[in-house]
């Protein structure tokens, strides 16, 4: 690399001084512009919606709003996840003066009878009543339910309000103001103290305290020029999806907080690793990357500070194990992606042997949020040790099924029966999982439990990324035990043996009772083999492999008894 | 290897060549051109960017996103995550299977379908999911599996 004059150096920061200018300036001509229009449009484009015809709803009212020669008077949005995905495609109305208005299960046929009904009397004169065809007022979707009054969105905030490919609104909405804030008013000590005080931890699973963690990195020297940070967005648990619509409503917020990290710990670049699956997330973070570079965002000498940072992506190829951090470097570069021993942690020997850290999409979408309200803000919410907010993909038999942030500490009650709706079917609760296949089940009468890292953990399941699926009377716990048993098996790498052969051997036996064919000693034998692969497997993957299949014995003996051939054999289990 | 995909795989080459960690990147291209990693055409890329051919099979078997046998026209991904699980995406890969007369993983002897199983598309609140080239099918039930084929048969008059 060719050494810079300290003339053109003072001459790049001159532009990057500008830049920061520019930017702030964007933002105030978003909301400028954005004053002018009389009502707003949102219809939801996350990847369900979109999959649920989202995208044609969205060409239907723009169709309709211009027949209707209202383009200038009415602004359309395809946003990110708004949350209740269960009756997507979801659209709001929001007109000046008015309450918002949410629309649920949207056809592209109704588009123009809601620009005709809903918006165009209402446009200047919002206290009229409205009046909307039978068929469209059975699509209202009432903005008091439990759903949206219980949730708390701090990550979620903006996701289903404003457009994900606009970096006018992201700076409107406070975005890149919390990195420049770092920037000119706090040295990277302070940010790393504020984190600290925040008392954030890992949203991708464990739960590290993610100040302590940026200090380790803080504290390792730069190897040959160069330290790294990741964001782990390889959200491998099946049934889960919050990385995916964080990053695909807002990619910029998990760059700010990368950026933020980068200079609280003197990290040179960041590496986003992004799963395959996720199309529209892989689209946003390339396109926030593209924005971020063009308006000095990333660069030499970002804002004309002595601060430089640049971010790429990488994306995944259908590997759970790469969710493990040194799996996920070993992918990153360019091998298949089986753990290594640690020590060495990835702050001492990381990605290309560099000093690194990795933490997941939600918790770097919730750093801009600290610095910018507060580490007392953030703690305020929560419980003792786990503070902020949680996002969960609450799925499976409930009725509003969707992505939602609640407090830390919310219990299971809340979360199914208020936010959820309860169960879908009209069938008694039994049970909900969390932590995908290295969590475990929470049974009924654990519904005072506060979802939060340590009462997880207690009981036998974990926060994991936040996966959490509601089980009906009818869901059999050996058949799902065995459902991501045989995940994991399917995904264990094969590097060491009590995960390749423990796992498989779980499996054998697990089959064997679920058959009918199973005994007490099969029984036995399969909390033995667990009990060694969670002392003896290398990663994470292999350690919590046997969590599904142990908690659901453990709390529901019963399932597992019916099923073995000596079950009048008094022994228990 | 024609000199049409020798021209693809050299852009592929040119883009990815001195930079670190660029293999997976420079496959998941290499199956983004020819629906599958062709291995001829990784033969040489490896040749080129200097990886033994041993390596990138390895990457290639590790992987499950990766094809190293041409699918079938359309693919047909049924998922298999928690939510669809237990909400019968299993009971819709039989369906499937029996329509189709293959198992998961292969494609059909006409060459026009390839069924495989995916873990979450995240869109669980339209579980049960299966998606036909790019078309999602959500809260889909095993009655209607035979016409959704149909319609796609339709479309090769067949």
């Amino acid at each position: 690399m060719v050494e810079m004059t300290p003339e053109q150096i003072e001459k790049l920061k001159a532009v990057g001084r500008m830049q920061k200018d520019k930017l702030l300036q964007l933002g105030k001509d978003f909301t400028a512009n954005n004053e002018k229009y009389d009502a707003t449009i949102f219809t939801c484009n996350a990847t369900s919606c979109h999959s649920g015809g989202g995208q044609n709803v969205y060409e239907a009212l723009k169709q309709a709003l211009e027949t209707a020669g209202l383009t200038d008077r009415v602004r359309l949005v395809a946003t990110g996840c708004m949350g209740l995905c269960a009756a997507g495609p979801m659209t709001r109305i929001e007109i000046k003066g008015r309450r918002p208005f949410l629309y649920k299960e949207m056809t592209p046929d109704v588009a123009h009878l809601i620009v005709e009904q809903h918006i165009k009397p209402l446009l200047g004169h919002p206290e009229i009543e409205l009046k909307l065809a039978p068929h469209l007022e059975e699509k209202e979707l009432s903005m008091d339910l439990p759903f949206f009054t219980k949730q708390r969105r701090v990550v979620l905030k903006h996701l289903g309000s404003s457009d994900p490919e606009d970096l006018g609104e992201y700076v409107a909405n406070g975005g890149y103001q919390a990195l420049i804030k770092c920037l000119f008013e706090m040295t990277p000590e302070q940010v790393l103290d504020e984190i600290k005080k925040s008392g954030l931890r890992g949203r991708g699973g464990g739960g590290f305290p993610t100040g302590k963690k940026w200090e380790l990195l803080a504290k390792a020297p730069l190897v040959d020029g160069e330290k790294f940070i990741i964001c782990n967005g390889d959200e491998g648990d099946p049934g889960a999806y919050m990385d995916s619509c964080i990053l695909g409503g807002g990619a910029h917020s998990v760059l700010e907080g990368m950026l933020i990290a980068a200079y609280a710990t003197g990290a040179t670049s960041g590496w986003f690793y992004v799963r395959a699956e996720y199309p529209l997330a892989l689209e946003r973070v390339e396109l926030a990357i593209k924005q971020a570079k063009k308006a000095g965002i990333l660069g030499k000498n970002i804002f004309g500070t002595d601060f430089s940072f640049m971010a790429e992506l990488r994306i995944g190829a259908g590997a759970f194990v790469c969710g493990e951090e040194t799996a996920l470097m070993m992918s990153l570069e360019g091998n298949k992606g089986t753990p290594r021993p640690r020590p060495p942690y990835p702050t001492e020997k990381g990605l290309f042997q560099k000093p690194t850290i990795i933490n997941n999409v939600e918790t770097w979408a919730n750093v801009p949020q600290i610095i910018l309200n507060g580490a007392d803000w953030f703690a305020s919410v929560g419980t003792e040790t786990s503070k902020g907010t949680k996002v969960f993909a609450l799925t499976g038999k409930v009725k509003h099924s969707g992505l939602v942030e609640v407090p830390m500490g919310t219990t299971v009650k809340e979360m199914v029966e208020d936010v959820g709706g309860g169960t879908s079917t009209g069938k008694p609760f039994k049970a909900v999982q969390t932590g995908g296949p290295s969590g475990g089940v929470i049974p009924a009468k654990e519904l005072n439990l506060p979802l939060c890292y340590e009462e997880l953990k207690k009981i036998g399941s974990m926060m994991g990324s936040g996966g959490m699926i509601v089980m009906d009377e009818s869901d059999s716990m050996v058949e799902i035990a065995k459902f991501y048993l045989g995940f994991t098996v399917d995904e264990s790498c094969g590097k060491c043996a009590p995960c390749r052969l423990g796992g498989y051997q779980m499996l054998k036996l697990l089959t064997k009772i679920a058959a009918g064919k199973g005994t007490h000693a099969d029984l036995e034998k399969i909390k033995e083999i667990g009990s060694a692969m969670q002392k003896g497997s290398l990663c994470g993957l292999g350690q919590t492999s046997p969590n599904p299949v142990l908690s659901t014995i453990k709390y529901f003996p019963e399932e597992y008894e019916a099923l073995l051939q000596d079950k009048d054999e008094k022994k228990g289990c | 290897m024609t000199e049409e995909n020798k021209a693809k795989v050299d852009a592929i080459i040119r883009k990815w060549s001195g930079k670190r960690g660029a293999l997976i990147m420079a496959l998941h291209e290499l199956q983004g051109q020819f629906g599958y990693v062709p291995w001829e055409e990784a033969l040489y890329l490896g040749q080129e960017l200097g990886i033994p051919m041993a390596k990138i099979y390895e990457c290639l078997t590790f992987y499950n996103y990766f094809k190293v046998k041409a699918p079938g026209k359309y693919v047909i991904s049924v998922c298999d995550g928690t939510a669809c699980h237990i909400k019968g995406g299993a009971s819709l890969l039989e369906e499937l299977e029996k329509e189709l007369g293959v198992p998961a993983g292969t494609t059909t002897d006409d060459g026009l379908f390839y069924v495989q199983v995916v873990r979450c598309l995240g869109c669980c609140g339209l579980a049960p999911v299966m998606v036909i080239n790019g078309v999602t099918y959500g809260k889909l039930t095993t009655d209607k599996i035979k016409s959704i084929l149909n319609e796609w048969r339709a479309k090769e008059g067949k």
